[in-house]
């Protein structure tokens, strides 16, 4: 792109131009392939540590010393996964994070619809200030909660308990939430809802029998996102659960770096398992997640 | 991700839009929401800028010291050390991210896919993508991996191409631990614009390009007045949730340096945790907390009327 020099072309029949120019653009110059060169280093950039991590935490520790983080393994060698999948108990980790992300992420789908119906579809006095309430809800730092919220578990008996995680998060997510299905009930068409009140729908059957089908597409790309964030959340999870046998997998993994079991390899192995997880949620969630990653994104 | 509200739309009487109904008991419908929010945000938020004003170890009642905190506060080095790290973080999360992303994305989108095809731009964004999936902490453990002082991949990479005298204990050596977390928050956060910048170019009119070009406009002078130029709500709230996230980082230094070397890498949200449960300090880790609660409001809040005016503006043109 940038090696095409436009010479004044005001001259010359627009139509005719405009027709050279569309036949150029397929044309790939030298420039082109430098371009596409420097992209797809800083791609292999940015894929290197997933491949290094991936091949060394096949390989022995002798190995490693021997031949270095570069080469493939010279045997599969899958006592660092073992290792550190056993002393942490990985699979009780996997299902702390599983049913407390997917708990929460429910919950403030759940939250939020019953908001957003005040909103949206009620239009309540007030409501540019009661949004403005739920994202400052979501923007403040996680720091400013952290003690009050740490000494109120600690009264009811919460504390070192995964609930406190799931009702922190479902109100943070939550909060989100609200502020984005609002917007989208906000502009629900008018007809159908009068269609449904005509026929002598309630207002509870309203909600749950003719809005939440229809924005059902929305409420799950929502729920994905809950349940990943929550999934990657740290600073609350790592006060709160301090028994082993409530961690969930980052917590655990961020703990034990240092132990001295952590060898090289059974490291590279640690943030395999860490990294594993959310890989396999994008891979099963990639067409849901690719149309709502853009969702809310400024129009 | 987030959209910032602006004031655009017209304000017309609140009507519901259920017919043949009183507004009245809409409201029972937000009782379960604002519940919750209020245990769980307000009357934390309330408590904690309370307890910025007190002397607590976390046991015996909270003894009241009006500002002295906030005294404290403006004359300690390791606060402002602590932001100056945050700045540090928001250069790595905003500032470079952003730069780059800008640049890849309308390569990506005009060049790659344009003339290589859309599965080759599609693939590529997808790698940039990667790291943004992980969470935060996994991916410090990644970087550090690669990062390990004695066996380290970085380091024996650079032993084996003849560059040995730059090996280092990257994470242990106070001039480049910082820069480390920075690396890892680079990696991370790369993708993100770059996702965002590619959707918005969509909206870009291939024409205006075309007239432009027509009239002789080279490829920066095109990139910034109409990519930059269109795409701009979207470098906005791009900037803005970047600088709030950056402004709150805590896994990564928490799993890579404990704020160390000495505070080389310290930032104001791992402070306040080691003020509460380290140094069992509450009244002051609530004070830096406090502080940083307002630091991000103020900023958010003074984003959203910048780009509102700014649209503003833009109309009344």
């Amino acid at each position: 792109m940038t090696a095409i020099l436009a010479p004044s072309r005001r001259d010359e029949d627009q139509l005719e131009s405009t027709f050279k120019l569309r036949k150029r653009t397929s044309r790939r110059t030298a420039a082109d392939w430098v371009l596409l060169t420097g992209v797809v280093v800083i791609g292999i950039l940015i894929a290197s540590p997933f491949l290094l991590v991936l091949i060394n935490s096949f390989k022995s520790p002798s190995d490693y010393a021997a031949n270095g983080p570069l080469s493939l393994p010279k045997a599969l060698y899958f006592k660092g996964i073992a290792d550190f999948w056993n002393y942490v108990d990985f699979p009780l980790k996997l299902w702390n994070s599983f049913y407390t992300s997917a708990a929460a992420a429910l919950l403030a789908v759940l939250i939020s619809v019953l908001n957003a119906f005040a909103i949206g579809i009620g239009r309540v006095r007030g409501r540019t200030w009661i949004i403005i309430l739920f994202l400052l809800a979501n923007t403040i730092p996680q720091e400013g909660l952290l003690y009050p919220l740490y000494y109120m578990f600690k009264q009811v008996d919460l504390y070192d308990t995964t609930w406190s995680i799931i009702i922190v998060f479902t109100v943070i997510q939550s909060a989100f939430g609200t502020y984005l299905l609002s917007s989208v009930f906000g502009t629900f068409p008018k007809e159908i809802l009068e269609a449904a009140a005509l026929d002598g729908a309630s207002r509870w059957q309203i909600l749950w029998r003719v809005i939440v089908p229809i924005v059902r597409p929305t409420l799950s790309v929502m729920m994905i996102f809950f349940f990943i964030w929550t999934w990657n959340e740290f600073l609350i999870p790592v006060t709160m659960l301090i028994s082993n046998d409530n961690q969930t997998v980052p917590v655990a993994i961020s703990l034990l770096q240092g132990d001295k079991i952590m060898d090289v390899t059974t490291t590279s192995a640690s943030a395999l398992l860490g990294l594993l997880p959310t890989l396999v949620f994008f891979l099963i969630f990639q067409r849901t997640l690719a149309r709502g990653i853009t969702a809310g994104a400024v129009k | 991700m987030v959209t910032v509200p602006t004031s655009r739309r017209p304000r017309r009487i609140s009507r519901s839009l259920l017919p043949a109904s009183g507004r009245g008991s809409f409201w029972f419908y937000l009782v379960p929401g604002f519940v919750l929010l209020t245990v769980i945000v307000i009357i934390p938020m309330l408590w904690n800028v309370f307890l910025s004003f007190t002397s607590w170890r976390g046991i015996l009642a909270p003894v009241w010291v009006g500002l002295d905190n906030w005294v404290q506060l403006f004359h300690d080095g390791d606060f402002w050390l602590s932001f100056r790290n945050s700045i540090a973080m928001i250069i790595a999360m905003v500032v470079i991210p952003t730069l780059i992303g800008l640049v890849v994305a309308a390569i990506l989108f005009d060049l790659i896919g344009k003339k290589f095809g859309g599965r080759v731009a599609s693939f590529l964004r997808a790698t940039y993508y990667l790291p943004q999936l992980l969470p935060g902490v996994i991916a410090a453990v990644v970087i550090g991996w690669v990062l390990r002082p004695e066996n380290g991949a970085l380091n024996t990479i650079l032993g084996a191409v003849g560059l040995s005298s730059l090996e280092h204990n990257w994470l242990g050596d106070p001039s480049t631990a910082l820069l480390s977390v920075m690396a890892v928050m680079v990696w991370v956060q790369i993708g993100y614009p770059v996702v965002i910048f590619m959707a918005a170019l969509q909206r870009v009119d291939p024409e205006l390009y075309e007239a432009a070009e027509l009239d002789g406009a080279g490829w920066f002078q095109r990139f910034r007045a109409i990519t930059v130029h269109i795409i701009r709500p979207e470098i906005f709230v791009v900037t803005l949730t970047c600088t709030i996230a950056a402004l709150k980082v805590f896994g990564p230094v928490f799993t890579l340096t404990r704020g160390g070397p000495g505070n080389a890498t310290l930032v104001p949200s791992y402070y306040s945790f080691t003020e509460f449960f380290t140094a069992q300090q509450v009244g002051y880790g609530a004070t830096i907390a406090t502080a940083m609660t307002i630091i991000i409001v103020v900023l958010s809040i003074a984003f959203i009327r910048a780009q509102d005016r700014m649209e503003r503006a833009e109309e009344e043109r």
